[in-house]
C-alpha cells in the first residue's frame, strides 16, 4: 500500500477533526484549496507573536531574523523545483498573479500585432484570460491546442499550431477538470523550435508530483501556495535572463534602487518583481508547507494519490450511469475526478453530498471553455491530496448511489 | 429521503409545469448563472398589465428548474404590479427549503429572468416614468 501513513498524517490537520451536519467531514475538494498542517499554522502564528517586522531595510535584530526567515522560505522554494537560483523565484498572490505578471511585464514588452500566443483547451481560466488580455491589447492572434476525447491534449496538429510566428506557448501540467497530465516533452521542443517563450501552468502539479525545472527546461512556471498546504501565497518561476530583460510589474517600495524626482532604477532580481511589504508571514508558511512536503517525499505524494484516483475510479465505476472524464489510465491523470450523472444536474450532486459533510465542487471549475468543448454544461469533481483515504472514497460512493436513486 | 429534495421539488424537476415556448409571446428573456450553468428562458404573453400565458425552457439543477416551474403557476393570471413584489422571501417559501447563499441563486435565476421580462415591458409602456 501506500508509503504515507494516512491515518497518522491526518492528526496533523486541526480542520479534518471537525464535524458538519453530526457527521466527520471528509473534504474531497483540495483542487480548489487544500487543508493546512499544525507546522504551517504555527509558523504564521509564531511569525506574527514573535518575528514580525518589516523586512530588507530594518538594522535591527527582529527585523533582521524576519528577512532571514523570508528569504529562506524563498530558497527552501527554489529547492523544491530545482531553480538554478533564488533570483528565479518571485513571490505573488497567487499562480493567478503570476501568470498576469507575465502578460503584463514580458508580454507587453514583447508582443505585436500579428504574433501569435497559443494556449490549450483545457486551460484554466487563469491561464487563459491575461493571454486574451495581452491578445487583445497587441493585436495578435489566440490559437488553442485541441483535446482529444480522453481529455487530453491532441498534438496530431501541433506543428500546424504552433509556427514560426508563435511567441509564447502556455500550457496546464495537469488539467484541473479532466486530470491529464500534459505530454510537455513535444510541446516545448515544438516551442523551443520556433524560439516561443514557455509558460507552465503548475498549479495543479506542484503540489501532487516531483517538479524540476531544470528538466522541463521552461521559461516560466507559476504555482499557488493554498493548493499545497500552504497559506495564500503564490511563486512565480522564470530564468534569470528573462526576468533581467523583463521591465517591473508593479511600482513601489522595495522593487527600486534610486527613486528620482522623475524616474528610478530598479532592484536586483528578484526583487525588482516584488513591490511593498509582502505576504511576509505568508511566505514563511509556505516554507512550512514545502518541508512538511519535503518529509513525506513527493514521489510518495504521487504514489498515494495514483493508488485512491485507481481506487476511486474502479467504485465510481459501480454507479450508474455516472461518467468520469480524463484518462483511464491513472499515470496519465492526476488525483482528481471530474464526473457527470445522467439527468442529474453537478449542484444537486454536491448539494446533496454536502448532507453527508461530504465535499465536492459543482459547476465549470473555471474552465468554461473546456466544459463547451465536451459540450457539458458543468460537472461534479472529487480531488485527492495527502490526508484522503480510501474510506472517504467508499462514503462517497455510497453517497452518488444515493443520488442515483433520489433522482430516478 | 433527504430533505433538501423534497417530493414537490422533485416532481416539479422531473415534470416541470409549462414547458416549451410562446410562438405569441409580447415578451422574452433569458438568463443564466454563470456558477453552474442554470440557464432559463421565459416567454411572457402580457396583455393589460397582467401575464395571461407563460412557459419556460431550461435546463439546470433541480433547485432552478423547480422555481421556474412552481413560479410559471404563480404568475399566471397576475399583475406585473403584483409580481413585481415578489421577493426572495416569496421564491423560498414557494419552494419550502432553506438555502445557502450559493443555492438561493439556483432559485432565484428564474425570478430575475420573469422580471428582467416583465420590467422590460413595463418601461415601454409607461413612458411617463
Amino acid at each position: 500500500m501506500t508509503t504515507l501513513n494516512v491515518s497518522l498524517l491526518r492528526q496533523d490537520f486541526p480542520i479534518l477533526q471537525q464535524t458538519v451536519h453530526g457527521k466527520p467531514l471528509i473534504y474531497l475538494d483540495s483542487a480548489a484549496t487544500s487543508q493546512k498542517p499544525e507546522t504551517v499554522l504555527r509558523a504564521l502564528d509564531t511569525y506574527y507573536r514573535t518575528t514580525n517586522a518589516n523586512i530588507h531595510r530594518g538594522v535591527y535584530q527582529l527585523a533582521e531574523q524576519a528577512t532571514e526567515e523570508y528569504e529562506r522560505a524563498r530558497k527552501k522554494i527554489q529547492k523544491f523545483i530545482n531553480a538554478k537560483s533564488w533570483r528565479e523565484i518571485v513571490w505573488t498572490r497567487n499562480a493567478t498573479e503570476a501568470l498576469n505578471l507575465i502578460a503584463y511585464t514580458w508580454g507587453r514588452q514583447n508582443i505585436r500585432a500579428g504574433d501569435e500566443l497559443v494556449i490549450s483547451m483545457l486551460e484554466h481560466h487563469s491561464n487563459i484570460v491575461p493571454w486574451q488580455l495581452l491578445a487583445q491589447a497587441q493585436g495578435a492572434t489566440l490559437k488553442h491546442i485541441p483535446a482529444d476525447a480522453q481529455g487530453q491534449l491532441a498534438l496530431d496538429q501541433l506543428d500546424q499550431i504552433i509556427t514560426p510566428k508563435t511567441k509564447l506557448v502556455a500550457v496546464t501540467m495537469m488539467s484541473n477538470v479532466t486530470g491529464a497530465i500534459t505530454p510537455l516533452d513535444p510541446i516545448m521542443a515544438r516551442a523551443r523550435a520556433v524560439g516561443a517563450v514557455t509558460v507552465i501552468d503548475a498549479a495543479q502539479s506542484a503540489p501532487h508530483m516531483p517538479l524540476d525545472v531544470q528538466k522541463l527546461d521552461c521559461d516560466f512556471l507559476a504555482f499557488s501556495g493554498h493548493k499545497m498546504l500552504g497559506p495564500f501565497v503564490g511563486v512565480l518561476y522564470g530564468k534569470k535572463a528573462l526576468l533581467e530583460a523583463m521591465p517591473p510589474f508593479l511600482g513601489g517600495g522595495d522593487m527600486i534602487r534610486q527613486v528620482r524626482l522623475y524616474d528610478s532604477s530598479w532592484n536586483d532580481l528578484p526583487y525588482k518583481f516584488e513591490a511593498g511589504t509582502p505576504a511576509i508571514a505568508e511566505a514563511i508558511g509556505l516554507g512550512a508547507a514545502v518541508d512538511y512536503l519535503n518529509a513525506l517525499g513527493m514521489e510518495n505524494v504521487r504514489a498515494h494519490e495514483m493508488e485512491l484516483t485507481a481506487y476511486c475510479l474502479a467504485k465510481l465505476a459501480e454507479v450508474p450511469k455516472l461518467r468520469v472524464l480524463g484518462p483511464t489510465n491513472v499515470a496519465e491523470r492526476g488525483g482528481l475526478a471530474a464526473f457527470e450523472m445522467q439527468n442529474i444536474h453537478p449542484h444537486d450532486i454536491a448539494g446533496m453530498l454536502d448532507r453527508d459533510a461530504i465535499c465536492i465542487r459543482a459547476g465549470h471549475h473555471c474552465a468554461q471553455p473546456l466544459h463547451d468543448f465536451y459540450d457539458l454544461s458543468a460537472t461534479a469533481r472529487a480531488s485527492f491530496y495527502v490526508y484522503n483515504t480510501p474510506a472517504e472514497i467508499d462514503q462517497l460512493v455510497v453517497a452518488l448511489r444515493k443520488v442515483s436513486q433520489t433522482f430516478k | 429521503m433527504d430533505d433538501l429534495y423534497k417530493e414537490v421539488i422533485l416532481d416539479h424537476y422531473q415534470h416541470p409545469h409549462n414547458q416549451g415556448s410562446l410562438p405569441d409571446a409580447t415578451n422574452s428573456y433569458e438568463d443564466s448563472n454563470p456558477l453552474c450553468g442554470d440557464k432559463i428562458r421565459m416567454d411572457l404573453k402580457i396583455e393589460n398589465g397582467i401575464v395571461t400565458d407563460v412557459k419556460f425552457l431550461g435546463r439546470g439543477c433541480a433547485i432552478s428548474q423547480a422555481a421556474a416551474s412552481m413560479l410559471t403557476d404563480e404568475i399566471k393570471g397576475k399583475s406585473l404590479e403584483e409580481i413585481r413584489r415578489i421577493d426572495t422571501r416569496a421564491v423560498l417559501d414557494l419552494i419550502g427549503l432553506t438555502l445557502g447563499p450559493s443555492r438561493v441563486k439556483c432559485a432565484l435565476l428564474p425570478l430575475k429572468v420573469i422580471k428582467a421580462g416583465a420590467y422590460g415591458i413595463h418601461a415601454a409602456e409607461d413612458e411617463e416614468e
